[in-house]
Order: C-alpha cells, then sequence, then structure tokens
C-alpha cells in the first residue's frame, strides 16, 4: 500500500517562466528527502520541467503537486501537473515519439515518460490536462 | 465490527490495560530472551498499545483503516530495526502473537462482559503485517547488498593516460550495464579521460535490453566529449546485434583492448609507434 | 526580469558559462546575445559550458542546437563543454541531439578543439603539396 508522508505534499502554481524553475527546485528537493540516485533524480526533475513547461505552454497555466510516497520500504516522489486548457484531442499521437503541435518540437510526452516509473495522463479537448508521475527509489 | 463496538473494545483495552501488558510482555520476553531486555521490550509495546487503543477510539475495524495509520507505522519500523539486526521472522512476529496472550487473559476474565472475538483477529491481523513488512525490509537489504556487490565487480581502470577501460566477464544484465555505463562515465570526468573503452571479451551473450544500454553510453560519452569504444565483440555477440535489428554502425569497434587502446592513442594525434617507443 | 548570462571573448573564441537554473526566457536571451557577439567580433569559435548544469531539457537543448546552427551561418563553430554524466544519460534516454555543436570535457579541450581547426591538417598540407608537384 502507498502511503503519503503528510507532510511533504506541496503546490506550486505554474503562471510563469520562473514557476517552471521553482518546480524543478521543489521537485529535487522531494528526490533528495527520497533518496533518489543522482541519475534517477536527474531524470525525474528533467520530465518535471517538461510536463511543467507544457502545463505553461499549452495549458494556459496550472499547479503541479509534489509529494513524498513510501511503498513498504521503498521512497519515491509523486508530482501531478494539471491545467484547465484546451486538452489533448489524440492522447495516442502525442504520446508517439516525435509528435509535435504548432511546429515546435513535441509535447515532450513520449520523452518524459521514459524518464519516469509511472506516467498515466488525462486529457481530452475542453478538459483539461492531467499528468501524474511516479518514480521509486531503487 | 460496527463504530460502537470498537469504543467498546477501547474501553476495555484501557480499563484492563495493566493485565493485558503483563500478560503479553511475560510472553514476548519468554520467547525473545536474551534478544531484547524487558526494558525495550515494554516501550515497544507501549507504543503498539497506545496505537492500537486509539485507533480503535478513532472506529478502526480493520487494520487498512485510517485510523489505525500510525499503528502500522508504528509496526513497519519495529519490522524493519529487527530485520536490520537479523532477527528471525519469528522473533519479529512473536513481539505482537504474544498480545494474545493478554487478550485470552481477557476472555477468561468473568469480570468482562464485551466480546473480544474481533480483537483477537485484528491482533492476528497486525502479527501478519508485522511479518510482511518484515520481509519487505529483509528484502530491501538483499538488494542494497546486491547492488553493493555490483559496484564493486565493475571495475573502472584507467589504462593509460586519457584512456579509461572497463573489461566486463560474465552475463550482462540491465541492472549491471547501467551500473557500468554510470561508473565508466563519472569516471571519465573524474579522471579527465577523453577515452572509453568497453571490452565485452569476457561476455558470452548480450540481449537487445544490455546492447541498447551499451549504445546509450557510447552516444552519452559523446555528449560529454569523450570517445567510447566497444571492444572484444564475439561473432555470436555480432550476429545477435545484427539479428535484433540494433544499428551498431555508429559505434566504434575493435577486435580487442588492445586494438582499441591504439586507436585512442592515435586519435589522440600520437602515433602507437612514438608512443611504445 | 531574469539577469543576462555574461558572454566572455578569448581571442576569436567567444565563452559562455551558464551557472544557473536556466529559466526559458534567459536562455532564449542568451541565444540572441550569443548572434549579436559573434557578428559584432567576428568570432570564430563558441564554448558554452553547461558544467554548471544539474538539468539541459528539450528547451534548452534546443537552444543549445539552435545556437550551433546560428553560428555555423555567420562561419563560427559552437562546441558544448562540460556536460554531467546524469546529464548526459538522460539526454540519451530523451533522444536529444546537440544538433551541430560538438563536445569536450571542458573548456581547455574545447579550445584546443576549435585551435586544431584551423591548424590545416596533414591531409590538406599532403595535397597542396602533390598539386604542387603535378604543375
Amino acid at each position: 500500500m502507498t502511503t503519503v508522508a503528510p507532510t511533504t505534499t506541496q503546490r506550486l502554481e505554474v503562471r510563469g517562466d520562473a514557476d517552471v524553475v521553482r518546480v524543478r527546485q521543489l521537485v529535487r528537493g522531494v528526490a533528495q528527502e527520497a533518496r533518489l540516485s543522482l541519475v534517477v533524480q536527474t531524470k525525474l526533475v528533467t520530465a518535471a520541467s517538461e510536463l511543467a513547461r507544457n502545463t505553461l505552454v499549452h495549458g494556459g497555466g496550472g499547479h503541479v503537486t509534489v509529494e513524498l510516497v513510501t511503498e513498504g520500504a521503498r521512497t519515491g516522489v509523486r508530482a501531478v501537473f494539471a491545467d484547465d486548457g484546451p486538452g489533448i484531442a489524440d492522447l495516442d499521437l502525442a504520446l508517439t515519439d516525435g509528435w509535435t503541435s504548432g511546429g515546435g518540437l513535441g509535447l515532450g510526452l513520449s520523452g518524459s515518460r521514459r524518464l519516469v516509473e509511472r506516467f498515466s495522463i488525462d486529457s481530452a479537448p475542453g478538459a483539461g490536462t492531467r499528468v501524474e508521475i511516479v518514480t521509486w527509489s531503487r | 465490527m460496527s463504530d460502537a463496538s470498537t469504543g467498546a473494545l477501547s474501553q476495555v483495552l484501557t480499563r484492563h490495560a495493566d493485565e493485558v501488558r503483563t500478560a503479553w510482555l511475560d510472553a514476548a520476553a519468554a520467547e525473545l530472551h536474551g534478544r531484547s531486555s524487558r526494558g525495550e521490550l515494554d516501550r515497544e509495546q507501549t507504543e503498539i498499545f497506545e496505537a492500537l487503543v486509539g485507533g480503535l477510539a478513532d472506529g478502526g475495524t480493520t487494520l487498512r483503516d485510517a485510523a489505525f495509520d500510525q499503528l502500522r507505522g508504528i509496526l513497519a519500523d519495529v519490522s524493519a530495526a529487527r530485520a536490520r539486526l537479523g532477527y528471525t521472522p519469528r522473533e519479529t512476529a512473536m513481539a505482537v502473537f504474544a498480545l494474545k496472550e493478554g487478550l485470552y487473559a481477557l476472555v477468561s476474565d468473568a469480570s468482562v462482559r464485551t466480546d473480544i472475538t474481533s480483537l483477537l483477529r485484528l491482533v492476528d491481523d497486525l502479527g501478519l503485517y508485522t511479518f510482511e513488512a518484515f520481509a519487505e525490509a529483509r528484502e530491501a537489504i538483499i538488494t542494497e547488498q546486491s547492488e553493493q556487490l555490483l559496484e564493486l565487480s565493475t571495475p573502472v581502470v584507467k589504462i593509460w593516460d586519457g584512456v579509461v577501460a572497463v573489461p566486463l566477464v560474465g552475463t550482462l544484465d540491465s541492472a549491471r550495464t547501467q551500473v557500468v555505463m554510470e561508473k565508466l562515465l563519472n569516471t571519465l570526468v573524474e579522471t579527465g579521460s577523453e577515452h572509453a573503452i568497453i571490452d565485452i571479451t569476457g561476455v558470452p551473450a548480450v540481449d537487445t535490453q544490455v546492447a541498447q544500454h551499451l549504445f546509450k553510453t557510447v552516444v552519452a560519452a559523446r555528449l560529454m566529449g569523450a570517445q567510447c569504444t566497444i571492444s572484444g565483440i564475439r561473432p555470436q555477440i555480432a550476429q545477435t546485434i545484427v539479428s535484433l535489428g540494433i544499428e551498431f554502425g555508429d559505434i566504434r569497434t575493435r577486435a580487442s583492448l588492445a586494438d582499441a587502446l591504439v586507436d585512442a592513442l592515435e586519435s589522440g594525434g600520437r602515433s602507437a609507434a612514438e608512443v611504445t617507443g | 526580469m531574469s539577469d543576462a548570462i555574461p558572454i566572455l571573448k578569448i581571442g576569436s573564441t567567444l565563452l559562455v558559462s551558464i551557472q544557473v537554473d536556466l529559466q526559458d526566457t534567459t536562455a532564449l536571451r542568451l541565444q540572441e546575445d550569443l548572434a549579436e557577439r559573434i557578428t559584432t567580433t567576428g568570432a570564430r569559435g563558441v564554448i558554452i559550458d553547461i558544467s554548471g548544469l544539474e538539468i539541459v531539457d528539450s528547451f534548452i537543448g534546443r537552444m543549445l542546437a539552435t545556437v550551433a546552427a546560428i553560428s555555423q551561418v555567420l562561419d563560427a563553430r559552437t562546441v558544448v563543454v562540460g556536460m554531467r554524466p546524469a546529464v548526459a544519460i538522460t539526454l540519451v534516454e530523451l533522444g536529444l541531439s546537440l544538433g551541430g555543436a560538438r563536445t569536450a570535457l571542458d573548456v581547455d579541450r574545447g579550445l584546443a578543439l576549435l585551435e586544431s581547426d584551423d591548424t590545416p591538417s596533414a591531409g590538406a598540407t599532403l595535397l597542396d603539396a602533390a598539386k604542387r608537384r603535378a604543375r
């Protein structure tokens, strides 16, 4: 069973560039608390940076919740990125490598998925987007 | 168990705390004789007892209930601590099961009119939970130890100025290859070397995952400004790589570690003749 | 308003050292500043030191690749130095490349790399000699 340490649930609003940096710092902090190895930490924070940027750029702004979780003997980090933006019409397409919306180099979703252990996304046109990622210590 | 009932159970335990706890302590001390002092057991039991009573008062009926969050936490901590100290599974679980001695005392006490059958079942659950937590903690320790072993058996050596090598021997699995990758790249930075050689002469076979990890290591080294060569690829492995459809074209390979070393030295602007003199 | 990252000039090479967690706007500003400085100074090389970066995500990666492309158009070469192992491993997992940017372990080696670009290679000299003999 997964339990959440009540003291380490933190929420950040993502309204601008500087917030993406704050999200990185927050996730890094919790990752260190969870004793993730440096490489695992780096992958997680990088994924968080991508997803936070998505929330800002494609979602029109939103918020991120980060928490320390435990499952038996191991600890991990769970981060949820949510926005009330336009949503993604074709999720399967968006999760394909190299898919791009409007000139950029893609939503970075497929890349982020490879960087974390658990990745789930909820999105529909007009219903906003919610992405949840979890990574555990080894 | 209904809420009213858990409240009643909580009160029964509180009213007969001394009786229950003494029987519990005696049973546990007898089992763990020499392992833990009576004082230690007493302290532990105080925590567990209070969390149990509190959880019941809060309406907890099964162990999974939120009311018992604290109790589960305490049991998990106790089990993990015992696992680290090398207690046997029985010794660890007995700390909880011994509580039943205290409860049996209540059953035979005529003055107690509350039916504590559900409480007995709950304690069984507690004991099982403790055992599970112990098993998990033991697994974690074993994983930790095998990781340390992995680290020690992956030697990255500086074989020349600016050249580091990893001679791999035995079967490669995904975990080991990742450790190799990280260690190798870190050593490049630490020694300021621009060349890395991964020698797989002693590796009988590779699968897709391992081949991909090797590939990623080479690309990562390049991103860091270093060149990574794979040497000692056996014919069988070459066939596997081709049959798996892995594009190895971009990766530098050499038949032997020695060849790879010559390569590295020559690309540094020195000719092999100059160096070997 | 984010602080601009300072650009140093060493001979005909521009040197940038990124020490802080980069905001997107700062990264874009750096890209523009570099393009301008290459043009005004006629620099032949650009070294971007990312040894201080704990994270390089797709935005920063693209910025680095773009700088390399821009400098190439302006007849200059870009070298990205000091990438940390964890960052390299993550970039490979993401499948990101740095485009035309070359890489080196540190600033010294980056400078050496740029220098060797300007030195005619042995092959070129031999070819010149052969051409002369043919006339």
